[in-house]
């Protein structure tokens, strides 16, 4: 645990804020067009038309902005799922939500032929939405209720059997892979200030529900008896955790594709920087998330100029050598 | 209440404690594999009665039956089983040793390493009119490569002091999702048609098996499985915990690494010659776990036999239900997997 005190933690969230902030602006200013900073305050205060004012605009800035947004949601989904099932292997792409995006996309594409990405934003809501209740209603079967053992195997189930028949759909109808391989690797490229705006208030929820049950996710990750004991409706919380993932990975995979590495990496960033006190983890981890995701969709722009590397793929890229270097540094101390 | 039949060899060097209930579902599962096997060599273009399947199978049958019995179907249901049996004991053994329900052949990032291989020998061996210039020969041992050196990486990279299964593990899903992310790449920077023929691969066919791949992989994974089930009693004690594990005098280390290493050479052999067929190595031990109890040396044979069952029934219905278009048998190991998983979980109740 890297900051103690309170205090050297609200020091540190703000820390983490400004370099977020800071990592926006960066990701205003550079990219495969040459812009100045002095360019970028321009096109928000002195529009002129020109070429590189409409790309800071309508290209760069809401990409800034759903980067943030999605790497802050993805990380918060991941701590709720890895505190409710108690592994630390726990992350949306396991749960089948990106899987069930995917297949949804990809069932879109060969069935109906249509390929427009504002479509691909709700029907892989919808596909992320349903396979994770289907997850979840599959995990709560039986006596016993909802048990992270079987939720945690009814995801990974599921997550195969959709992964697989999206691959089948891709193997059978080659136009098609072409058409959703950059979808399926995940992108913050190409999307419009307005798909953002159509799922943002979906994450803001599930930011601010995350955050409201905070302290009683402390409690759960004690141990579901000790919980009961103390007298927490563990039920409820889980449903409501439920939800909230819905709401945020669902959300992060609409706007952007699958995106892995981040739901089951920052968690355990974070926990390294500032314990296991979900007040703290869930506000840090966002901030985290979305520091991450910035930086790599920067340096995405810049590895093979002028194409671009999907985001999904700098994310592991980057995040790799810091994690296992944590990972190797133990995570309790 | 369970009865045990305990069984001794060579003045109780080797001993066994059997489950008869766990025998008997063991021997069930032999003769739905035998059903499987015959019925799947008969199943096909043309059609061929068990009863004449097995009459070819030792000697008998028309010179057509023969030819085609013998020349295109048992290869490749012969490596389709023993690509079960190797993914499903593996993934029986890492979940043993790691300790977790979600371990894999995948999540430790070995397939992983094998599907980068794979990818990046189709894109260095290529030319310009995108024909390969080395045999296609070579590309198990591109991938068997691959998931060896990524399996050595991940554990020295989780070394330290011993190797800890959380360590473990989250460094090979770190490693996972790095292999993940270059296979990703390298498919869309090559040409659409490679990225297809990757495709392929990743998702797991057995498509085009030989009988010199059958020679080549029947010997290595019945040797690696019999040292599996001698090692089965030392998954049992790691199961406990390393302290327990280490109290009742096991060498905790050692026969970490060695099982560790019997996995990988599993895994390697298996993805070399059918690809990333998924789900067989995570669902098949939990399936066995579901009917026989979690003691591994009723654990192991159960999921070899449920594992080889998958594969064997998905590869026959990828080549026949969309005749003539082939589907990769990895398709259909989760579509018919996943449900019957499904129902066990529903049907035991107590997670």
């Amino acid at each position: 645990m890297l900051l103690k005190s309170n205090v050297q933690k609200w020091c540190g969230l703000l820390f983490a804020a400004i370099l977020l902030l800071l990592l926006m602006c960066v990701s205003i200013v550079y990219g495969y067009t040459d812009t100045t900073w002095k360019m970028a305050v321009d096109a928000f205060t002195a529009f002129d038309g020109s070429n590189e004012h409409l790309i800071i605009q309508s290209v760069r800035l809401p990409r800034a902005l759903i980067a943030a947004a999605v790497g802050a949601s993805l990380a918060i989904a991941g701590v709720l799922l890895q505190t409710i099932t108690k592994n630390p292997l726990a992350a949306p792409e396991i749960f089948g939500i990106n899987a069930g995006a995917g297949f949804a996309v990809v069932v879109t594409v060969t069935l109906f032929s249509l390929s427009n990405l504002q479509i691909f934003t709700w029907i892989s809501f919808l596909g992320a939405a349903v396979s994770f209740i289907l997850v979840y209603i599959i995990g709560s079967i039986g006596r016993d209720g909802l048990t992270p053992m079987k939720l945690t195997l009814a995801g990974a189930a599921m997550s195969a059997m959709f992964a697989s028949m999206t691959q089948g759909f891709l193997v059978i109808n080659e136009t098609a892979l072409e058409q959703v391989l950059f979808w399926l690797a995940g992108s913050v490229a190409g999307r419009k200030l307005e798909t953002l705006l159509s799922v943002l208030p979906y994450l803001i929820a599930g930011w601010g529900l995350a955050l409201l049950i905070s302290n009683k996710l402390n409690v759960l990750s004690m141990g579901e008896d000790v919980a009961k004991g103390l007298g927490l409706k563990t039920g409820m919380l889980k449903i409501w955790s439920g939800v909230i993932i819905v709401l945020l990975s669902g959300g992060a995979v609409a706007v952007a594709g699958p995106i892995a590495f981040i739901g089951i990496v920052i968690p355990h960033l974070t926990r390294a920087v500032v314990g296991i006190d979900h007040r703290w983890v869930i506000p840090f981890s966002a901030l985290f998330g979305g520091i991450l995701l910035l930086i790599a969709d920067t340096a995405s722009r810049f590895i093979i100029m002028p194409q671009e590397v999907p985001v999904g793929v700098m994310t592991a890229v980057i995040g790799t050598p810091f994690f296992v270097y944590i990972a190797r540094k133990g995570f309790n101390k | 209440m369970r009865k045990y039949q305990s069984f001794r060899v060579f003045k109780e060097k080797i001993s066994f404690l059997i489950d008869r209930k766990a025998l008997a579902v063991v021997v069930l599962l032999l003769f739905v594999m035998a059903g499987v096997f015959i019925f799947s060599t008969g199943t096909g273009e043309m059609k061929i009665s068990p009863i004449n399947v097995v009459k070819v199978f030792f000697g008998g049958g028309t010179d057509m039956e023969q030819l085609v019995v013998q020349s295109f179907r048992l290869p490749r249901i012969i490596v389709s089983l023993m690509v079960g049996i190797g993914l499903a004991v593996a993934g029986g053994i890492l979940q043993g040793i790691i300790r977790n329900p979600l371990a894999s052949p995948d999540i430790l990032g070995i397939t992983g390493g094998a599907s980068v291989a794979v990818v990046g020998f189709l894109a260095i061996f290529s030319d310009e009119s995108n024909a390969l210039t080395v045999s296609i020969q070579w590309l198990p041992v591109a991938a068997f490569a691959g998931a060896t050196i990524i399996a050595f990486l991940v554990y020295f990279l989780s070394w330290k002091n011993g190797v800890s299964p959380i360590r473990l593990v989250l460094i090979g899903i770190g490693i996972y999702s790095l292999m993940k992310a270059l296979t990703t790449l390298m498919m869309l920077l090559g040409p659409i048609y490679q990225a297809s023929q990757a495709n392929i691969w990743i998702t797991g066919t057995v498509y085009g098996s030989n009988w010199s791949n059958v020679a080549i992989l029947v010997p290595w994974i019945l040797v690696l499985c019999i040292a599996a089930f001698i090692l089965a009693r030392n998954i049992n004690i790691q199961e406990l915990g390393d302290d327990i594990a280490t109290g009742v005098g096991s060498n905790v280390q050692r026969y970490r690494f060695l099982l560790l290493m019997v996995s990988t050479a599993l895994i390697g052999g298996s993805v070399a010659f059918a690809g990333g067929i998924g789900f067989v190595g995570l669902m098949a031990p939990h399936m066995a776990r579901r009917l026989v109890g979690s003691s591994f040396g009723a654990l192991l044979p159960a999921s070899a036999l449920i594992g080889g069952i998958l594969v064997m029934i998905a590869d026959l219905i990828g080549r026949t239900l969309f005749s003539p278009l082939e589907i990769p048998a990895g398709v259909f190991t989760a579509s018919i997997g996943a449900p019957y998983f499904i129902y066990l979980l529903f049907k035991t109740r107590n997670g």
